[in-house]
């Protein structure tokens, strides 16, 4: 996930840099407050700061602050990366089963454990499951959705440039779980055409 | 020689009956406290070892070392057994044999419940391990998703063992929690108001109404699902009306709390071990006390933060986010009040705050990943990784395991009476906190590069080999630190010199006796004035020892405590405990008579084992009581007071209303699963299963109003009025067995059905409970144990009449309610 393919996992991914900048910051902070508290050695005196300084200050108004600003740029971004409805979508029905993967391509035949889809047009993937749940997960695209039998989950991925991009199931399935993975094709306007056309 | 005299007497009266069987029929709390303890550290070495054997497996690519089918046994029972059978009952065990002691009392509420709790941990967490050892054990992850633990998927009984051991494991939470609010709401020393007590009640008091609330959802979810299993009830089935996603929601309505569950305990323990190593006191008791309790009412609300990926509606999921990322604010207060204490005393370097060092690095970084993951959109990418697995560790190693070490070296000296001898510790700490953040630091970073949790093996291209070895090379590093401070520990048990008193120079009451502690605490009780009673009268120990405190003498062989007012701290009575028994463990026994028998398939035996338990019940609490009345007795101090059998609001009271109140809850989440299947299910309830009626709930509302009238008017010598209280009960049997059987179609045809029968037996179970409990009164009062001044029996009976009675007519509604709005 630190190594985005898509405009939607570039922004979790710049997310999550901002997160370890703020994390790193807030915790050195901590760690240094720490350790003049262990280093001090003589008695406590007029200038120890009040107990308002460490309680309404550190310990309400600072993270409060913090965690305001990151809920908002979090929500914003949330919004952004939601199924929202798009004139170029494409939709594709994933059934989940132990363990392997159906993919039904719009107007064409199914596909197991390969995924085809276009490059920079939204790809809606429409996920269940048939026995227990799996999760679907290309890392380098977007966050993962569970297939959920009896559900039926949505998944907006998006992918900014043709290739192959390794799919996964995140949530345990049993003994064969580790081997429930699939490929992603992310084909370029052409050669979307030409599968689209082929399969045909 | 006064003083000498008394302690024979107290000793006498308090201690265990020599050989084997005084063992296992004591019920003090410094035993129990202590079993539990050294149970927990056993299975937490159990779960070590599993550890150990998973990061054998993921040291190198491609490893062939246990294979898929052990590996998930491996990895669902680790998580088991440090969830349920290490943390829970250390800081249990943690609880009853400090509690008391903190509070100025002689012991917990209930100690025969106590003994009971111990007994069902240790039969329980038996079986588990019992099962792994026959390559039986659970194996579908510790959060148990269906339908993968369900039969179809799990068809051996590897589910079950998880579903009944735990269940029965959690009996001694639940009998922990009670016991552990009523004895620090009455159980404390004159003078303690409720804002004079140590903070580790204030801690303890939070987790013991959070076990309350949150335990009952997960009881339910074990429940229904062992129900699915064994009968093929579907709750969890989409092509029967149920869902999985129920479970998710039940597992995680308990499994969110529980994180703060096994937190609060120890964030406890830090705030009472961190001012001592300062030698100062606490910053901002009410701030700490305020967040306790904002933490504890949040943790409820943000359950679905596990359940991210599930498909939630957008708008669902930014509120639960920000719910999630609220409970940093209260963290946040206790973390700087921590360091504004130790900014504002002299801290000392001892190995307790060296360990505290510990828990404040490991305890922050994983918080802030957990603010991390309260974000949407990162946790979608973050979930079900290494990543999780990471976090979860430092917030609960950091948050746990490390302010325990603290906690064992702090207190160490109070069990044992003895001092350390070699320095072993501090080498253990390095070791233990190196290779832990060698092992979890580097998961953050492959759970980055996209490693799922719970998968075997990977491929060298996968770029994780390096980071995977380094982190098993680290769980090494980090289990050979717990060997030593193993050794450590037995080291100062057997050869350490006789400490004396107080080595700390600390300001609870628990330092106040003599180390290692006499089976009654204190010869008499302390009168308090402050919070830190040893700040303020440091010879206190010594007079208490003379008898100069309350309840300085003995009588009729009591074992006596006493109970004050919950917010004054005034003294109310005197509270008369029961001795050693045999009714804990063979209250145990037949209950693990009953869980074998469902392991076992048993399912006609079964109900049997639970007669048996009724009936040790009876007995149980017909021990309890006195047949005459005693009036005021001397407590000490030129004050009487009644004892426990005269007075009102007593602890069996007060237990009651806790019971009752995880009972509700336990209905709520099952109320909340049928309002939830009819949202997310379609065509729920469907309309052709319907039936309509009007003559059971005529009854069972007849039966209601019968049983509340009437157990009103039972007094001393109101055998009537028990009767036709009875009745009522009996009559909202009839009515809702008449509504299973008639209206309503097969359970096992549609999740409709089968919630409806759950909530039908619910309210059965506590009707005959009720209709039991009120032929128990009539009985009291033909014995002479009711009458006179002694009426709080009535009292409790009440209590569960009126329960149960609420409930048949929430079950009944709720069972007639499809058929006329259909
Ligand atoms: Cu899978
Ligand atoms: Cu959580």
């Amino acid at each position: 996930m630190i190594d985005p393919a898509g405009p939607h996992a570039a922004a979790v991914a710049r997310l999550w840099w901002v997160m370890l900048g703020g994390s790193a910051l807030l915790a050195a902070l901590v760690f240094a407050l720490l350790t003049v508290a262990m280093r001090r050695r003589e008695a406590p005196d007029a200038h120890t700061p009040k107990a308002r300084v460490w309680i309404v200050w550190l310990g309400l108004i600072m993270p409060s602050t913090v965690l305001a600003v990151l809920l908002g740029y979090a929500l914003v971004l949330g919004g952004r990366i939601l199924p929202t409805p798009a004139p170029d979508g494409v939709a594709i029905g994933v059934e989940a089963r132990r363990y392997d993967w159906a993919f039904r391509h719009p107007g064409l035949g199914g596909t197991r454990n390969v995924l085809h889809m276009p490059a920079n047009r939204p790809v809606d993937l429409r996920i269940t499951s048939t026995d227990v749940i799996h999760s679907v997960w290309v890392p380098r695209l977007a966050g993962k959705m569970d297939a959920i039998p009896g559900h039926t989950n949505t998944l907006r991925l998006v992918a900014s440039r043709p290739g192959t991009y390794r799919g996964e199931c995140a949530e345990y399935c049993g003994p064969g779980h580790k081997d429930h993975g699939f490929t992603v094709v992310v084909h370029d306007a052409r050669g979307w055409a030409a599968f689209t056309g082929a399969a045909r | 020689m006064k003083a000498l005299k008394l302690h024979q007497e107290l000793t006498a009266i308090w201690r265990n009956a020599p050989g084997w069987r005084g063992t296992l029929c004591s019920v003090n709390h410094s035993d129990i406290g202590k079993r539990f303890i050294v149970g927990a550290f056993a299975f937490f070495a159990i779960g070590g070892v599993l550890a150990m054997l998973i990061r054998a497996q993921l040291a190198t690519p491609a490893s062939a070392f246990v294979g898929p089918e052990v590996y998930n046994q491996l990895f669902t029972m680790h998580g088991s057994i440090m969830m349920f059978l290490f943390a829970i009952p250390m800081f249990e065990g943690l609880a009853l044999y400090l509690l008391p002691k903190m509070l100025g009392a002689r012991d917990m509420a209930y100690p025969r419940l106590s003994a009971l709790g111990w007994w069902c941990y240790l039969f329980g967490g038996s079986i588990l391990i019992v099962a792994m050892l026959a390559g039986v054990a659970p194996d579908a992850g510790w959060f148990l998703y269906p339908p993968l633990s369900g039969k179809q998927w799990t068809p051996g009984i590897n589910s079950d063992v998880w579903l009944l051991g735990i269940t029965f494991v959690e009996i001694s939470a639940m009998c922990a929690a009670i016991e552990i609010a009523v004895s620090i709401l009455r159980l404390r020393a004159p003078g303690m108001r409720i804002d004079r007590m140590p903070l580790f009640a204030w801690y303890l008091l939070a987790t013991a109404a959070m076990m309350l609330f949150g335990f009952p959802p997960l009881i339910l979810g074990s429940i229904l699902l062992e129900i699915e299993r064994a009968f093929g009830w579907p709750f969890y089935t989409p092509a029967l009306g149920g869902s999985p996603l129920l479970w998710q929601h039940l597992f995680w309505l308990f499994g969110h709390p529980e994180v703060y569950i096994i937190f609060l305990p120890a964030a406890g323990a830090v705030s009472t071990i961190l001012p001592v190593m300062a030698r100062t006191r606490i910053l901002a008791y009410g701030a700490l006390v305020a967040a306790v309790m904002a933490l504890a009412f949040l943790s409820f609300g943000l359950w679905v933060h596990h359940m991210f990926t599930t498909g939630i509606p957008h708008m669902a999921l930014g509120f639960f986010s920000a719910a999630s990322t609220l409970v940093a604010i209260p963290t946040a207060v206790q973390v700087f009040a921590w360091i504004g204490t130790l900014w504002s005393g002299r801290p000392q370097m001892k190995l307790p705050m060296l360990y505290l060092i510990g828990f404040f690095v490991v305890f922050v970084l994983g918080g802030l990943t957990g603010v991390m993951l309260a974000v949407v959109p990162f946790d979608q990418q973050a979930h079900d990784t290494a990543f999780v697995t990471a976090h979860l560790h430092y917030v609960l190693v950091g948050g746990f395991v490390f302010p325990m070490l603290a906690a064992a070296y702090y207190w160490l000296p109070h069990f044992t009476g003895r001092e350390r001898v070699m320095q072993l510790g501090e080498t253990a700490f390095w070791l233990i906190f190196v290779g832990f953040n060698l092992t979890f630091f580097m998961m953050h970073l492959t759970g980055l590069l996209g490693m799922p949790r719970r998968i075997d093996t990977y491929s060298d291209a996968m770029g994780w080999t390096w980071l995977n070895l380094l982190s098993s090379v680290g769980s090494f590093v980090m289990a050979f630190g717990f060997a030593l401070f193993t050794i450590d520990v037995g080291l100062q048990i057997w050869l350490g010199r006789h400490h004396r008193r107080n080595p700390w120079h600390a300001g609870t009451l628990e330092w106040a006796m003599a180390i290692p502690a006499p089976a009654y605490n204190f010869a008499s009780l302390p009168q308090v004035a402050g919070r830190d009673p040893l700040y303020d009268q440091p010879d206190l120990g010594v007079a208490l020892a003379r008898g100069e405190g309350w309840l300085g003498a003995t009588r009729h062989g009591w074992r006596e405590t006493l109970a004050v007012d919950m917010v004054t701290g005034e003294p109310d009575h005197i509270v008369i405990l029961p001795g050693n028994s045999w009714l804990p463990i063979a209250t145990a026994g037949v209950l693990a008579g009953f869980f074998l028998a469902m392991l076992a398939g048993l399912y006609w035996i079964a109900p049997l084992f639970l007669v048996g338990v009724g009936a040790i019940g009876w007995r149980w609490a017909w021990t309890n009581g006195a047949r005459e009345d005693y009036g005021t007795l001397p407590a000490g101090q030129g004050v009487a007071l009644p004892p426990s059998t005269e007075a009102l609001g007593t602890t069996g009271w007060w237990g009651s209303v806790f019971a009752l109140a995880a009972s509700a809850t336990l209905f709520a989440s099952l109320l909340f699963g049928y309002a939830f299947l009819w949202t997310v299910a379609p065509d729920w309830p469907p309309p052709q299963l319907i039936a309509r009626t009007v003559l059971e709930p005529s009854l069972a509302l007849l039966g209601a109003v019968l049983a509340i009238v009437a157990v009103r008017r039972v007094g001393p010598d109101g055998r009537t009025a028990l009767a036709v209280a009875a009745g009522g009960q009996i009559a909202l049997i009839l009515a809702l067995v008449l509504l299973v059987v008639l209206r309503l179609p097969s359970p096992a045809s549609h999740a409709y059905a089968a919630t409806g029968a759950v909530v039908a037996a619910y309210a059965i179970f506590h009707a005959t409970l009720a209709a039991t409990m009120l032929a128990f009164a009539r009985a009291r009062i033909a014995s002479g144990h009711i009458g006179g001044a002694r009426l709080g029996e009535l009292r409790i009976v009440r209590l569960w009449s009126d329960h149960a009675a609420g409930a048949g007519v929430v079950a009944t509604l709720l069972l007639a309610l499809p058929g006329w709005i259909a």
